[in-house]
């Protein structure tokens, strides 16, 4: 028997919404011992089909037709009370964010503890040795002390690690584990991909791994369910789908996944320098009453060069500074020291008024579109704001605008609308719209694609390189995205803890990674060596 | 990158497929039945205070010793200005000077009103000014908001009385003694929106594009301050016409020439177990006017309020 069967179901949207179902007539399962990676963009259902599993859906998404059956029994149409007693003991969940999935006011151990409390008859002795167990299991270095620890004093891979023997203190039948690794750095990611992977093959667990990284599906998956708009377009193994797709959705969604392959384009070493930036570094200053004055670099030492028509990418994990070097560039915040020369002229100690008519060289594209436009603002006001702000005339301005938005591909009339109305790629290409708005010759990319879909990514990554091509920007792109770099990039400089370990051109960088930093980085890329079906 | 290929699939991606249709905050206001019943109970108040004069009513100062401490619903003699006399009905009976208490409830209206929305409006127009002072230059902030701070540590009330003992009962005294009490709210609620909002990428962007400091103050973060000020400010002004009935009441507000709801409460307190009218009618009105305040405060929040807009 199956450990998970889900037949026909169907999950209703409330009336508003722009479709009637959130899931319609899905149907797979999930055996013992088995991986199922549930594939599919935002809005696909996926995340929904995992409560409807778990009987956590709000009463706004009721299940109209179809059944979830966790070895033979319905779970869906089960009691509250049934539900509850099937959750954590025979199956449970892990999510995204592991922070927010612990309390933070209870330690790790008790938190672990509460659920044999609910659940077992055990004596407090032996739900200790179990406790230590598990979490030993999860391998946590010092369980004792990882157990007497409070989730903020955990670092993310391994708040996730508790997570998941919460999840797995009861050693239920199925594990459904909600985009577990999307929050965490690549080199982290790896570990708890080879983590789940391990403990369910001891334990023979079932588990339905929602993800939306298909390097994740090749690295992880035996099965894979490709969902589009609440429907299963394809349902088969990891080759079957991975490189002989069948329904056009999924060789979309492949085509669109970028390779680690560097693109062999050489870059011109005669063009000139647009941007230039020599030791920079950026101390923050930890200044509290009373305590010691703590100083906490960012960003040491940091000396790179962009040319006009190239791109630059600045490769690293959350925390190595790289945004922190952006946003010094575009002087969001004042360097401590070092050149950051923009055409040969010195602009880091500049002052706020003698900045202004740099700030229409520099421009740059943020990661959220959802927060990066002003929701008050039309999207024509938004896009004129800055030829305004350097004297252009009105009119001009406007015209200027249209112009942009033909080359975002996008309709003039989306001038007149607010940010609301659109998607989060089409906000994107408001926001590249309005950073070209001031003629710039540097763009500056902060993760510019890093919350977009993967088919979405790709139609914004191609408007990025056509857009630098035809006028010749220097671009600065801050990934932490190797397979993106490997896209975009001519030259590559690898950051770590707030220094730059490696740099150089992307193709040697890629063929050939010499600091032990890169390499480890580029071992963890998840579906590394897989080669996905050509569209 | 492999454009070609990706642009035959272009029409599959979600996102093209996605129309969006979102109902605007216009839609949503007239969907809560909050924001309707207070504003329906509101706007008939309006419309009793600007009509008062084709209400039935006669001048609330009007006198007559004949007419003293009548039950609800009697008629008799009232003497004008001029001197002449005339029947009326006491539809709320009158008072131990034998003044028409309906007459009077019904005046009392506007000043309630006029007290509750002007000091709205002048909490939240100085609140928003040290709330954005405070929230963009940072080296105000602390001075300032310990200065609020200083003002918070006192009783409302006990300012508001300090402030009238000070300039002496006029109307404009009184809402002036109103509201700086609730100024130090507001500035503390602009002052974290703007904290917020400043961090905003939309913000940077505009920093980035060269935009002065002033117009992203005003043209950028004030904007998005606007939806929670609004509630707030409903419940300033709920809170502006309660605080105004107790001042009157205590005998500290509004002189006594002037009827509001509190100076005939303050009036008929004497008489209240003979003559219960007299502080039954101004109350009802008094409590009806803040509930119905109140409500609308919470429907607009429900609505405007981001974070509280997730409890369907």
């Amino acid at each position: 028997m199956s450990v998970l069967e889900v037949r026909g179901l169907t999950i209703a949207l409330p009336s508003a919404s722009d479709r009637k179902e959130a899931v319609s007539k899905v149907s797979f399962s999930v055996e013992r011992g088995e991986i199922v990676c549930l594939v599919g963009e935002s809005g696909s259902g996926k995340s929904v089909i995992a409560q409807g599993i778990m009987g956590l859906l709000p009463h706004t998404l009721p299940i109209t037709a179809g059944e979830v059956l966790l070895e033979g029994e319905d779970t869906a149409r089960a009691s509250a009370e049934r539900q509850r007693a099937l959750r954590a003991a025979r199956m449970s969940m892990i999510f995204q964010e592991p922070m927010t999935a612990l309390n933070p006011v209870m330690t790790c151990g008790e938190q672990i503890d509460e659920v044999l409390v609910e659940h077992t008859k055990l004596s407090a002795q032996e739900r200790r040795a179990k406790i230590l167990d598990i979490v030993r299991e999860v391998r946590l270095p010092d369980p004792e002390r990882m157990v007497a620890s409070y989730p903020h004093q955990l670092s993310g891979g391994q708040r996730q690690r508790i997570v998941i023997a919460m999840a797995l203190v009861l050693d239920p039948v199925l594990l459904i584990a909600d985009e577990p690794t999307t929050a965490l750095d690549v080199t982290t990611q790896a570990q708890i991909l080879a983590l789940i992977r391990d403990l369910q093959a001891r334990h023979g667990t079932g588990v339905l791994f929602i993800t939306h990284d298909f390097g994740v599906v090749a690295e992880i998956a035996h099965r894979v369910a490709v969902l589009r708009l609440g429907e299963l377009v394809e349902l088969g193994t990891r080759d079957e789908v991975l490189k002989r797709p069948r329904h056009d959705y999924t060789r979309m969604l492949i085509a669109a996944v970028p390779t680690l392959q560097p693109h062999g384009r050489t870059a011109d070493a005669t063009s000139p320098v647009v941007l230039e930036t020599r030791n920079l570094d950026k101390t923050y200053l930890d200044r509290s009453w009373l305590a010691h004055r703590r100083e906490v670099p960012a960003a040491k030492n940091v000396s790179i060069s962009v040319r006009r028509g190239q791109t630059l990418g600045i490769v690293g994990e959350s925390g190595s500074g790289k945004s922190t070097v952006a946003r010094c560039i575009v002087r969001l915040i004042d360097p401590s020291a070092g050149e950051i020369r923009v055409h040969g002229e010195d602009i880091a100690a500049l002052k706020q008024r003698s900045l202004r008519p740099f700030r229409r060289k520099v421009q740059i594209v943020f990661q959220d579109p959802y927060r990066s436009l002003n929701p008050r603002r039309k999207v024509g006001e938004a896009i004129i704001e800055g030829p305004l702000n350097h004297g252009v005339p009105r009119a001009q301005a406007l015209e200027r605008a249209r112009r942009l938005m033909e080359l975002v591909r996008m309709d003039a009339a989306a001038l007149d609308r607010y940010p609301h109305q659109f998607s989060g790629g089409q906000r994107q290409r408001i926001c590249i719209a309005r950073a070209l708005a001031t003629e710039p010759e540097l763009l500056i990319a902060d993760e510019a694609v890093s919350a977009l879909d993967v088919s979405v990514q790709a139609q914004v990554l191609a408007l990025l390189e056509e857009i630098r091509t035809r006028l010749e920007l220097a671009m600065l792109f801050i990934t932490h995205d190797l397979r993106v770099a490997a896209q975009i990039c001519d030259h590559i400089a690898v950051m770590s803890k707030g220094e730059v370990v490696e740099y150089g051109p992307a193709q040697e960088i890629f063929r050939a990674p010499k600091h032990e930093y890169t390499q480890a980085l580029f071992s963890a890329a998840p579906g590394r060596g897989f080669v996905f079906g050509a569209a | 990158m492999d454009a070609p290929g990706l642009k035959q699939y272009e029409a599959l991606s979600v996102e093209s497929a996605a129309v969006r249709q979102q109902e605007t905050a216009w839609q949503r206001l007239h969907r809560s039945w909050s924001i309707r019943l207070g504003g329906i109970v509101l706007a008939i108040l309006v419309v009793v205070a600007f009509a008062a004069p084709w209400l039935g009513t006669v001048d609330p100062s009007l006198f007559d010793a004949g007419s003293r401490d009548l039950l609800p619903g009697k008629t008799g003699d009232i003497t004008t200005l001029e001197g002449d006399t005339l029947q009326h009905k006491f539809i709320m009976g009158s008072d131990s000077f034998g003044r028409d208490i309906y007459s009077r409830v019904i005046y009392g209206t506007r000043v309630s009103l006029i007290v509750g929305i002007l000091t709205a409006l002048l909490a939240l127009a100085f609140g928003i000014a040290f709330g954005l002072t405070a929230g963009y230059l940072r080296w105000l902030d602390g001075p300032l908001m310990r200065v609020m701070d200083g003002v918070m540590a006192i009783p409302a009330i006990l300012i508001a009385i300090a402030l009238v003992a000070l300039w002496g009962a006029s109307l404009s005294t009184v809402i002036v003694a109103i509201a700086v009490p609730e100024i130090p709210r507001v500035t503390r609620l602009v002052r974290s929106l703007v904290l917020t909002i400043r961090e905003e990428p939309y913000v940077e962007a505009a920093i980035a594009l060269g935009t002065p400091p002033l117009k992203i103050m005003l043209g950028h973060i004030l904007p998005n301050t606007i939806a929670p000020l609004i509630v707030q400010g409903t419940f300033i002004c709920a809170n502006g016409i309660l605080i105004e009935a107790i001042l009157s009441f205590l005998g500290v507000g509004l002189p006594p020439d002037i009827p509001t709801w509190g100076n005939i409460m303050a009036e008929g307190r004497v008489q209240f177990i003979e003559f219960p009218h007299n502080v039954f009618f101004p109350g009802i009105f008094l409590a009806v006017t803040v509930l119905a305040v109140n409500i609308l405060g919470d429907g607009l929040r429900d609505t405007l309020d981001p974070k509280m807009a997730k409890r369907v």
